[in-house]
């Protein structure tokens, strides 16, 4: 049975002020109702102003979906009281959007190319924020640092077949508008995501309330079990509005009359329309993941798997082409695997790294100066240090401290001899032809040179001292 | 012809509260109007597109707003900086 | 220059909600000079209600542009003059503050909306003041009191501090006794405000001049058929006369759409006022809103308890005209009638350089007269097409009918409000002469 999704994503742009006023975006953690003025609260007599920026994000989105953009476009106002909604009313796009009709490429369930639709992009204000009282008494505590945050909405048509290909669209969305630099995905709340999902032949369900883009495929996970449970127990599937609830993993029936809300849409009076299709060929983007993905992949002659990991993060590419330069193919691996690794398990940023520091320790590597388990050691103390906010101390610093520079010859020859001598069984075991004795012992070697004797070479000394000691 | 349950209807669609012994003048007073309004029917033409200017913006630059204390002095009842407003189900 | 004005005003006309009895002022054109302002145009630390309850004690943290303005050329803000509820009505009966009552008459109405600014000036309690026109709320009350009344045009004088009502329609224009301070006060508030975006930036900036040898005046028929009271037409066609006796010419014109424009005009403004006057919450201003009550229940009771039945009327037929359904045949031919009868004007404007009429087709009605809204709404038939068309309008006295004052209407092109203001002031110094 097939499935069949589609989805609308919020995104917050990253303008410096909101989309009808001059009032500052940058807003969290700060007190409630401490970044408004007149407009945003829907003070009587107020006037909108159109931020040009939010205008040129939007553009730039339209382009990179490969977007057509109409000769004009309106604001139109969306009717509804809420007690987040100032003005009762949300200024919007409705029947004259931003955008329309483009793609994302993604890769569906078996691996191939597809294309997702976009239908429209639209640009809206959001609104205030909530707090809901229980106990005794309940009413509702209201803060208006949000309204008129300047959001994007992107919808798509229902072109994706699981919940793992919407994961995997988001995450494509998500890159895409990080590279563009209109969207801070560290801000909470700053991409939030409604689904509709239906089964073949059966009703849709729109799925309201995911805020966490992970979340969107655990949604959609579930619904489709739902959904097929239905199905199965031979019931309908209702053509409902749902919520997903975060912590259980669930939607539930959100029982309101938001599908009987008529609107009243109507264009904005106190708006001009734009006439902004001759911008979008001025419109400079910048190098975009896919066409980076294949430049990293030519120009540095690293793996398709390490080329993707690298461009799936912005931040994480351009760290990448600081610390190339001497030895691509090392970086790439030390980079995409151990680096990164390192970093999730700390749930630390790559901004937090200073890419000297990681020039520096390719550097030790590729002179064989350190072996790579020392590498790893080296790694992680500086890590360790970074996270908890004292210096970070360079490669070589730490090295040298610990002691970690690779063993010399000369120093683990003793170490060897005394190995070969204490492990008699071993040796038997390995002129008998065992391999693995041979591993057992450079093992060995490695515990007390605190692995920084290098194992290959290791391998072979430890073969030799015992080929050349017959006794 | 708008029924009283109609305009019972449109007072609900627009939050606006009307009473009980409102609703039979209200109902033959919309009734009248929209009598009138019916002229439009007869309206001739197409719509076109918007006259008059596009394109009017303002630059992405912070202005200073209202402190907390401006923003709060007018309503009715707020809590730790909040606005107070009536329970939403 | 600058101090206090000490204003205790005899206001047995009901003409004031608030009155400022130490006014401010300080130097500029406007030095010294008492201006009275409509009270649905916000003043920061002066009550401001729209004649409503449900504003009662809101007091903006901002000034409108305009009485930035003013306060910028020195004048010295006396009050808030009394109006119909949110600008809605032709008589200042539906205010919440009583009605205000015409100086010539006082057992009849001064007029609407603007019918506390009217009153003000006709009282000689202020020469000038701030009025604004939705519908011909600020020539309606010019003509029944018999001072200078002008609605700018359509984008030429700031919104933003003006409370909406209907803001595809509304301008914020001057009052006076005569054409010249109309002007004066004109020249102050016409200056571009990026706040309000749908402003052109062509400031008005103009001393009347009594020259119109060679205008070419247009006479709609519409404007003198039924309806129209024939002595106030034939005192309107005197006026005409002496505009040609100052050298003008006269040409018929004809404006086919104004046999939707009321209409047309009532669906729009009932349906941007239906959005505008959602905010009204109880929640960040006005009387506060019951917090124990749920949301909806809270809202409904407290618009039903502050606003009054007109408000309540017109947001209604607003939302429905608006709503889903109905949206085509009320709100988008209303669109299309507007945009029609803004193309007769232009056409109109190839032949001639303004147009004449009466501004009322009644002179003013005893205080209590017209209770049913339908034949309320139609004594606007004359104004409300220079909101459709954006054009400048403005009435200046021409005569008394049954002793009551009549208003001569004239319109001009889209920005050509200096022409419009020459012909009355032409007009207005000849018959004084």
């Amino acid at each position: 049975m097939k499935t069949i999704i589609g989805l609308e994503i919020h995104v917050q742009l990253a303008t410096a002020t909101k989309l009808f006023c001059g009032c500052s975006t940058d807003y969290r953690d700060d007190e409630p109702n401490t970044h408004c003025c007149p407009i945003c609260l829907g003070l009587p007599g107020a006037l909108p102003r159109l931020n040009r920026k939010a205008v040129e994000y939007g553009l730039k989105v339209a382009k990179a979906l490969d977007m057509e953009v109409p000769e004009e476009s309106e604001f139109a106002r969306k009717n509804y009281f809420y007690p987040d909604l100032p003005k009762a009313y949300q200024i919007t796009q409705y029947d004259k959007p931003l955008a329309v009709a483009g793609t994302v490429e993604i890769e569906d369930d078996e691996g191939h190319e597809k294309l997702v639709r976009i239908t429209r992009v639209h640009l809206e204000e959001d609104p205030g924020r909530l707090v809901h009282v229980t106990g005794g008494s309940k009413y509702s505590l209201v803060d208006y640092n949000r309204s008129g945050i300047p959001l994007l909405e992107i919808v798509t048509e229902p072109d994706m077949r699981s919940p793992q290909e919407a994961r995997r669209f988001l995450n494509k969305l998500r890159t895409v508008l990080e590279y563009l630099g209109v969207f801070d995905g560290d801000r909470e709340g700053s991409l939030r995501v409604d689904a509709n999902i239906s089964l073949e032949g059966s009703e849709r369900v729109e799925v309201k309330n995911i805020s966490s883009y992970k979340g969107v495929e655990k949604a959609l996970t579930f619904e489709v079990t739902r959904q097929k449970n239905l199905l199965r127990r031979g019931q309908k599937v209702t053509r409902e509005t749902r919520h997903f609830m975060e912590g259980r993993g669930i939607t539930t029936s959100a029982r309101s009359k938001e599908e009987e809300h008529d609107y009243r849409y109507f264009p904005e009076p106190d708006l001009r329309p734009l006439r902004v299709a001759d911008w979008v060929a001025a419109i400079d983007l910048p190098e975009l993941p896919v066409a980076r993905k294949n430049r990293f992949m030519a120009e540095y002659g690293i793996s398709l798997n390490h080329a993707r990991t690298l461009t799936g993060d912005p931040k994480l590419a351009d760290f990448y082409e600081e610390v190339a330069e001497i030895d691509p193919v090392l970086a790439a691996t030390w980079v995409a695997d151990t680096l990164l690794g390192e970093l999730n398990y700390r749930d630390m940023d790559i901004a937090a790294v200073p890419p000297g520091h990681i020039r520096e320790l390719l550097g030790l590597l590729k002179t064989e100066t350190i072996t790579d388990a020392a590498g790893v050691q080296v790694l992680r103390e500086m890590l360790d240090a970074c996270a908890r906010g004292s210096p970070c101390e360079s490669p070589v610093a730490i090295m040298k401290r610990e002691g970690l520079g690779k063993a010399t010859g000369s120093e683990y020859a003793p170490i060897v001899q005394g190995v070969i001598a204490a492990n008699p069984q071993a040796v038997e075991d390995y002129r008998a032809g065992k391999k693995g004795a041979l591993n057992y012992l450079v093992g060995q070697v490695m515990k007390e040179t605190r692995g920084r004797a290098d194992p290959r070479e290791l391998g072979r000394i430890v073969s030799e001292c015992i080929d050349t000691d017959r006794v | 012809m708008i029924t009283e349950s109609d305009i019972e209807h449109i007072a609900e669609l627009a939050d606006i509260g009307i009473s009980k012994d409102e609703v039979p003048e209200f109902t033959t007073q919309f009734n009248a109007i929209l009598d009138y309004f019916e002229v439009l029917d007869t309206v001739e033409g197409e719509s076109a597109p918007a006259a008059g200017t596009a394109n009017v913006f303002r630059e992405d630059e912070p202005r200073p707003g209202l402190s907390q204390d401006a923003a709060l002095v007018n309503a009715g009842s707020t809590e730790n900086g909040f606005i107070k407003a009536p329970r939403v189900m | 220059m600058a101090g206090t004005l000490d204003f205790s005003p005899d206001d047995r006309y009901n003409a004031f909600i608030t009155t400022c009895r130490e006014a401010p002022f300080s130097d500029g054109r406007l030095a010294g000079v008492a201006v009275a302002v409509k009270d649905n145009i916000s003043t920061a630390g002066i009550e401001t209600t729209c004649g409503s309850r449900i504003l009662e004690g809101y007091v903006p943290p901002y000034d409108a542009h305009v009485v930035g303005l003013l306060r910028n050329a020195g004048a010295a803000i006396v009050g808030k003059t009394n109006m119909d509820e949110f600008g809605m009505g032709s008589t200042t009966e539906t205010s919440a503050f009583g009605p205000t009552r015409n100086p010539v008459d006082q057992t009849r109405v001064p007029g609407g909306s603007s019918g506390g600014s009217a009153a003000a000036v006709a009282a000689g309690l202020v020469p000038m003041a701030l009025g604004t026109d939705t519908g011909g709320s600020i020539r309606c009350p010019a003509a029944f009191c018999g001072v200078v009344g002008l609605k700018p045009t359509y984008g030429r004088v700031s919104r933003h501090g003006l409370i909406a009502y209907a803001n595809s329609l509304e301008q914020i224009g001057p009052m006076a006794r005569t054409v010249e301070d109309a002007s004066r006060l004109m020249s102050v508030i016409a200056n571009y405000d990026p706040h309000d975006s749908t402003m052109l930036d062509k400031p008005y900036n103009h001393r009347p001049i009594a020259e119109i040898a060679g205008l070419r005046v247009g006479v709609p028929e519409e404007y003198f058929g039924e309806g129209v009271d024939p002595r106030i037409a034939k005192t309107v066609r005197d006026a005409v006369g002496v505009l040609e006796d100052l050298g003008a010419g006269t040409v018929p014109v004809s404006i086919p759409g104004m046999r939707h424009a009321l209409a047309a005009y009532y669906v729009i403004c009932t349906s941007e006022a239906s959005s505008n006057l959602a905010r009204f919450d109880g929640v960040r201003y006005g009387p506060a809103v019951d917090t124990r009550k749920s949301w909806h229940e809270a809202y409904q009771d407290l618009r039903r308890e502050l606003f009054g039945p007109e408000v309540r009327r017109r947001i209604m037929l607003g939302t429905f005209a608006l709503s889903a359904g109905y949206a085509g045949r009320y709100y988008a031919k209303a669109q299309l009638a507007r945009r029609n009868i803004q193309q007769d004007f232009e056409r109109a404007f190839r032949k001639v350089d303004i147009v004449a009429g009466p501004t009322m087709p009644t002179v003013a009605f005893r205080l209590g007269e017209k209770t049913d809204p339908l034949s309320m709404y139609l004594s606007d038939i004359l104004t409300v097409p220079a909101n459709l068309a954006g054009i400048p309008a403005i009435s200046v006295p021409c005569g008394r009918v049954d002793g009551l004052p009549v208003g001569l209407q004239l319109m001009g092109r889209p920005f050509e409000d200096e022409r419009v203001v020459d012909a009355a002031f032409a007009y207005e110094q000849e018959v004084r002469a």
